[in-house]
């Protein structure tokens, strides 16, 4: 019971049930789940729909973050691999090809993996700061976006695009699998190969991990190009959801939502470890957040207070001076500081 | 102008006790300091030097003894609260605002005032009146980052000159000047020392502490030895004093290291005239077959420099390396694992071990950044390395999940070593692997060192501790000063003639 | 190898040329004479191939109407980043005052309690982010993330929709114009001008100004000094938010309305303007005139798109581009003064 209570994971899923509670209390048909020709319908299916584009942009972000950096670029991704894949499929003539659709797709997806690709450029090899490098993609990337649909919002009718959101398969919501394959893959390469542990000790560690040999550079380089194609995912399932590219729509605060379900699933924004299962929680709790939100009658629009406060309340308990408050109340205090919370890490040279 | 110990002393610290958990950092130490001298803190790492002057000046809380500032007694919280007291620390790294101009730096906080603002005309006058005492020529206006650090401890100086410093603490001030600026420097310091100031001096660098100093105090494993007025202590005292001398039972290492290399073939690694402008003067260093080769030198004499330019943490601006004859290049650690050579690291926590990993994933490390991401170790194999590298160096507690960072200092380098000698190296570094760790753990890593190499393994084993190294290596690499000053056979050597050696080669009385 | 070079020049006791007295007194001005340059280009370039009266007094006039609440909100951003911070929160606070100052006035509420009630509610949502960065040791990053969130809420929570403005005296403050011959300058005008006159004043002739360096210099040796580093911090920060309250009031009388959605990605374009003008978002160096002129740049480039009449998107791509372009820069110059060290 004690072992329970100390998992790392505790207090998100803790949350998260919490609040499938309360909703289901307040309104039994939010856990009724219905099967109409055979595919799942009910409020939690439509959380489980309409989270994979966080759900997507959010697994990147982990990696990024596990690397001690952080990816702002990903809302502008997202624009720019839907107004990509639109433009494709809006200039064929035959929107409902399917091999018209899998080349759109894949070119966006080519696209959002060369754009991850030149965040990592700047972040590793010409050491720029993560926040800052990234920035420079933020704002472009939705220029540039704009510029490939012309400043216009293209729609089209495509089925097989259509498919990607709306679409069931087994029973689920398509969007709903290709988030958990994202998943699946991603827990597999960290079980499965050596990349996981690397990648938290080059977070935890940079120095220490370059002299044990590990190549850091190669390692946060991919973190980059994997979030930028994640995006470009995210950026298709979001198109295929509006069946249209709107370049100034697409993904916006979507990295600010990804970070929070990062920092909600227990990884630390300083790096080093990180836990999948953890932003998957973290993801459902926006998720539900927002849906109960809705609920509540209050407008959409509105929710940013509730998140605010939820970020102000995680990072004032994750901080320095709240764990050693709590964690220390009967021991005593080694070095004696200046003032502020960086008391801990005034260190005076030798 | 040597102070006379009648003069009453400005600081007085009695019996300074400091506890780290699991360690006594400071154990009752006492330490005077007189107006008008100019006071050396000698010791080598871990010995207590910093944790001294942190206790003096508020960084540190001490946990008994008292400190006496001027007749009063005082105990500082902050460091700015010593600086009111008067104070003042320069440290190594300079803790100025080099973003800011050399005036400002300075005044900061003392600017002139006129009217709402600050009157800069002025600030920066008085500035330069305060450099100029110092016999600084510096425009005050000039940003502080465009000047060298010679003149920017200078400048921090100036500062505590401001601020009315009687008491003036120079911690490392020369390791990164050149022979000139140091003279600029000990200028400075005699003509503050003969107004009456009390500077405590610590330097690695002996000539410079023998060329500055009225007075040493020697401090070895949180306690103080001695203090001495210089002339009455010459430099192998002053050194055997520092290294003490450790009587212990590593008497069987030392036999069986004693054999005789064959040198007649060609070396698992040659390294000749591998420098780097700055760092250290060109030096040639090869290593045999089942060879332990120590480095002795004190700290900053460039041993560690020595190894960090053969392993490619950093880059040698001069020199080749050649690994079994053939020529290689090492530019970075990635080079020098893939010719099989590592190096633990003398800095265990910040360049060793990753802290929040396990014992298991810090061991396994290194095999697995060799084999690359996509192979993983598979975890039976893992789970073997582990279980053999934790028995036989001993780690405790013998359990692969325990976070590193848990872990003694002494423990966490038998992981270290564990994490080198899984990527089977043919040759394993170790720089100060012995440093501040119990006694048990030291003579693990010992009987360690000397059966591998026994094995065949070649080392190049780094320690302040001058026994360890003549017990372990067959040939020991004597460097000073940021250059390599002899080679001497250990067989054919004692502790008094290395001492002797590291003290005097190169001055003329020896070599 | 600088370094050595450095010291001998200086040895040689010949006494510096003035250039060499220039550089070493004002080397961190160049990235700003750089921004000042690219503007007198952009100015030249649209004379010459655009039409003959782009530097003219009404143009020129009108780039600083145009750009008023910009230029507030870079000089808070200024403050933040030469603290080695940053806030995201200024273009969401903004909206939130903007619609806040509408609403107050909408329900009859004299002028003279909606204004500074907007100044307030910035200043407040700094306090905020402050009190986390300083005291709870939260990243600059997300404490403003927080408080972007919470500004960009509470903006719709005041109203859903746009709210006209029809007090007279708030409208004045964007109507009246002040000639001078071809120039015109508006209240809104003198109030982003004099906030950057005021903010420089600050920063160059006060102790708290030159702490704000310090700390961007080096926030250890800041308080080894014995400066105040966690009051400043934490001001650095309430005057970014009160900043963004004094830019909604201005945008509110430019657009006649409040609007719950204006300034989305504003914070981003206040940033873009700082780093052009040249101060380094690592800290410490920089000028609350350059990110004036960062300001001038941006809006230039702006008008020069819309004369094109090309897509208001090369807008994003061209601010991204030279913010990359300024950015490798400081990066080098960083790297540089690290080298001498």
């Amino acid at each position: 019971m004690n072992a329970l209570y100390k998992h790392r994971l505790f207090w998100p899923i803790a949350s998260l049930l919490a609040l499938i509670a309360i909703n289901a209390i307040a309104r039994p048909q939010f856990i009724k789940v219905t099967v109409r020709d055979g595919e799942l319908y009910g409020a939690l299916v439509t959380i489980l729909k309409d989270s994979a584009p966080l759900m997507l942009v959010a697994l990147g972000m982990t990696i990024v973050i596990a690397t001690r950096g952080i990816d702002l670029s990903v809302g502008a991704i997202m624009a720019v691999s839907g107004a990509v894949a639109l433009t494709i499929i809006d200039g064929s003539g035959s929107p409902d090809n399917l091999a018209t659709v899998l080349i759109a797709v894949v070119v966006a997806l080519l696209v959002a993996l060369i754009l991850g690709a030149w965040n990592g450029l700047l972040v590793t090899v010409l050491g720029i700061q993560p926040i800052v490098a990234t920035l420079v993609l933020m704002l472009a990337g939705r220029g540039a976006a704009l510029l490939i649909t012309g400043g216009e919002i293209t729609t089209v009718n495509s089925a097989p695009f259509k498919w990607m959101s709306g679409g069931y398969l087994v029973a689920l919501p398509v969007a709903f699998l290709i988030g958990l394959l994202a998943i699946t893959i991603m827990g597999l390469i960290e079980r499965r190969t050596a990349l996981g542990v690397l990648t938290e000790a080059v977070g935890i560690n940079p120095e220490a991990s370059r002299l044990a040999g590990v190549r850091a550079r190669g390692i946060i380089w991919g973190a980059y190009m994997v979030s930028g194609i994640l995006a470009g995912v995210a950026g298709l399932i979001y198109a295929s959801r509006i069946s249209a590219a709107d370049a100034n729509a697409a993904g916006v605060f979507i990295e600010l939502y990804a970070i929070l379900a990062v920092v909600l699933g227990g990884t630390s924004l300083n790096g080093g470890k990180f836990s999948i299962a953890g932003t998957v929680v973290g993801v459902f709790i926006i998720q539900t957040l927002d849906s109960t939100i809705l609920f509540l009658g209050i407008p959409s629009a509105q929710s940013p207070v509730f998140f605010g406060f939820v970020v102000a309340i995680v990072v004032v308990v994750q901080s320095p001076r709240v764990r050693t408050a709590l964690g220390s109340l009967g021991g005593r205090r080694r070095s004696r500081g200046t003032s502020g919370p960086s008391t801990d890490t005034v260190e005076v040279a030798r | 102008m040597p102070a006379d110990t009648e003069v009453p002393p400005i600081v007085q610290m009695r019996g300074i006790t400091i506890r780290f958990p699991g360690v006594l950092a400071l154990d009752g130490v006492d330490f005077t300091l007189r107006p008008g001298e100019v006071h050396s803190l000698m010791g080598e790492n871990g010995a207590g030097k910093s944790t001294l002057i942190k206790a003096l000046t508020g960084v540190y809380a001490i946990d008994d003894g008292s400190i006496t500032v001027a007749g009063e007694r005082r105990s500082f919280s902050t460091a700015a609260d010593a600086q009111e007291a008067g104070i003042s620390t320069v440290y190594q790294e300079v803790n100025l605002c080099s973003n800011l101009t050399v005036g400002e730096n300075v005044m900061l906080g003392h600017e002139r005032r006129r009217g709402t603002g600050i009157d800069w005309k002025a600030t920066h006058r008085e500035a330069a009146g305060h450099l100029a005492s110092l016999g600084l020529d510096v425009d005050p206006r000039s940003i502080l980052a465009s000047h060298s650090i010679a003149i920017q401890q200078l400048v921090a100086i100036s500062r505590a000159m401001v601020l009315d410093a009687k008491v003036l603490i120079l911690d490392e001030p020369t390791s990164s000047l050149d022979r000139g600026e140091v003279e600029q420097l000990f200028g400075v310091i005699r003509g503050l020392r003969d107004q009456g100031v009390a500077i405590l001096f610590v330097s690695h660098f002996l000539d410079q502490v023998y060329e500055i100093s009225d007075r040493i105090t020697v401090l070895r494993n949180g306690a103080l030895v001695g203090e001495h007025p210089v002339e009455e202590l010459p430099r192998d005292a002053l050194v055997t004093k520092m290294i003490g001398r450790e009587l212990d039972d590593l008497a069987a290492i030392a036999s069986s290291s004693h054999r005789t290399i064959d040198r007649t073939g060609t070396p698992v690694v040659k390294a000749t005239g591998l420098g780097r402008r700055g760092v250290l003067e060109p030096a040639d260093l090869e290593v045999y077959e089942g060879e332990v080769v120590g480095l002795a030198g004190l700290l900053g004499s460039g041993r560690t420099e020595l190894v960090r330019l053969l392993y490619g943490a950093d880059r040698a601006d001069e020199g080749s390396i050649e690994v079994r004859g053939a020529p290689v290049k090492v530019h970075q650690p990635r080079h020098a694992i893939d010719h099989r050579i590592s190096l633990s690291s003398e800095n265990r926590r910040e360049e060793g071990v990753v802290a929040d990993l396990t014992v298991a994933e810090n061991i396994v490390l290194g095999m697995q950044a060799r084999q690359g991401w996509l192979r993983r170790i598979p975890q039976k194999d893992q789970d073997a390395v582990v279980k053999e590298y934790i028995e036989a160096l001993g780690v405790r507690p013998a359990n692969p999940n325990a976070l590193v960072g848990n872990l003694s200092g002494g423990n966490q380098q038998k992981v270290l070593l564990a994490r080198w000698l899984a990527t089977a190296p043919q040759l394993l570094v170790l720089d100060e692997p012995t440093r501040g760790i119990d006694v048990g753990a030291k003579a693990d890593i010992q009987r360690k060192v000397a059966e591998l190499s026994a094995q065949g393994l070649s080392v190049v084993f780094i320690s302040s501790e001058l026994e360890e190294v003549l017990r372990l290596a067959q040939r020991v690499v004597v460097l000073r000063d940021r250059r390599k000053v002899g080679e001497l056979d250990s067989a054919s050597t004692d502790l008094d003639m290395l001492i002797d050696y590291i003290a005097n080669a190169g001055e003329g009385s020896a070599a | 190898m600088t370094a050595t070079m450095a010291r001998s020049e200086r040895r040689t006791g010949a006494g510096p040329s003035a250039f060499q007295t220039f550089l070493s007194r004002h080397g961190g001005m160049m990235p700003t004479f750089a921004a000042v340059l690219i503007l007198l280009l952009l100015f030249v370039g649209a004379e010459a191939f655009l039409r003959g009266d782009f530097i003219s007094g009404g143009n020129i006039s009108a780039l600083l109407l145009d750009n008023a609440y910009l230029m507030v909100l870079a000089v808070g951003m200024t403050f933040v980043i030469l603290t080695g911070g940053i806030d995201l929160s200024v273009g969401s606070v903004m909206a939130f005052t903007g619609i806040l100052g509408a609403k107050l006035l909408a329900d009859g509420l004299p002028a003279a309690i909606a204004v500074p009630a907007m100044l307030l509610g910035g200043a407040a949502i700094g306090l905020f982010i402050g009190i986390l960065v300083q005291y709870f040791g939260v990243q600059p990053f997300i404490a403003s993330l927080a408080g972007l969130f919470l500004g960009r809420g509470l903006a719709f929570i005041v109203s859903l929709s746009s709210i006209r403005v029809e007090d007279t005296s708030l409208l004045w403050l964007q109507s009246e114009r002040i000639w001078m011959g071809a120039w015109y300058i508006t209240p809104t005008g003198i109030i982003a001008l004099s906030t950057v006159a005021i903010a420089a004043f600050v920063l160059h002739l006060t102790r708290f100004g030159r702490t704000i360096y310090a700390i961007g210099g080096n926030e250890q040796s800041a308080r080894l000094m014995g400066l105040k580093v966690g009051r400043a911090k934490v001001l650095a920060y309430v005057i970014s938010g009160s900043c963004a309250g004094l830019a909604g009031l201005i945008l509110t009388a430019y657009s006649g309305a409040g609007y719950p959605r204006n300034g989305i990605g504003t914070e981003l374009d206040a940033i873009a303007a700082v780093v052009i003008g040249g101060t380094l978002l690592t800290g410490g160096r920089g000028y609350v005139v350059g990110s004036m002129i960062g300001v001038f740049v941006y809006g230039t480039i702006k008008s020069v798109i819309n004369f094109m009449g090309a897509e208001q998107s090369w807008m994003q791509i061209i601010v991204g581009a030279l913010l990359l372009l300024f950015i490798v820069v400081q990066r080098a110059i960083v790297a540089r003064s690290e080298g001498r060290r």
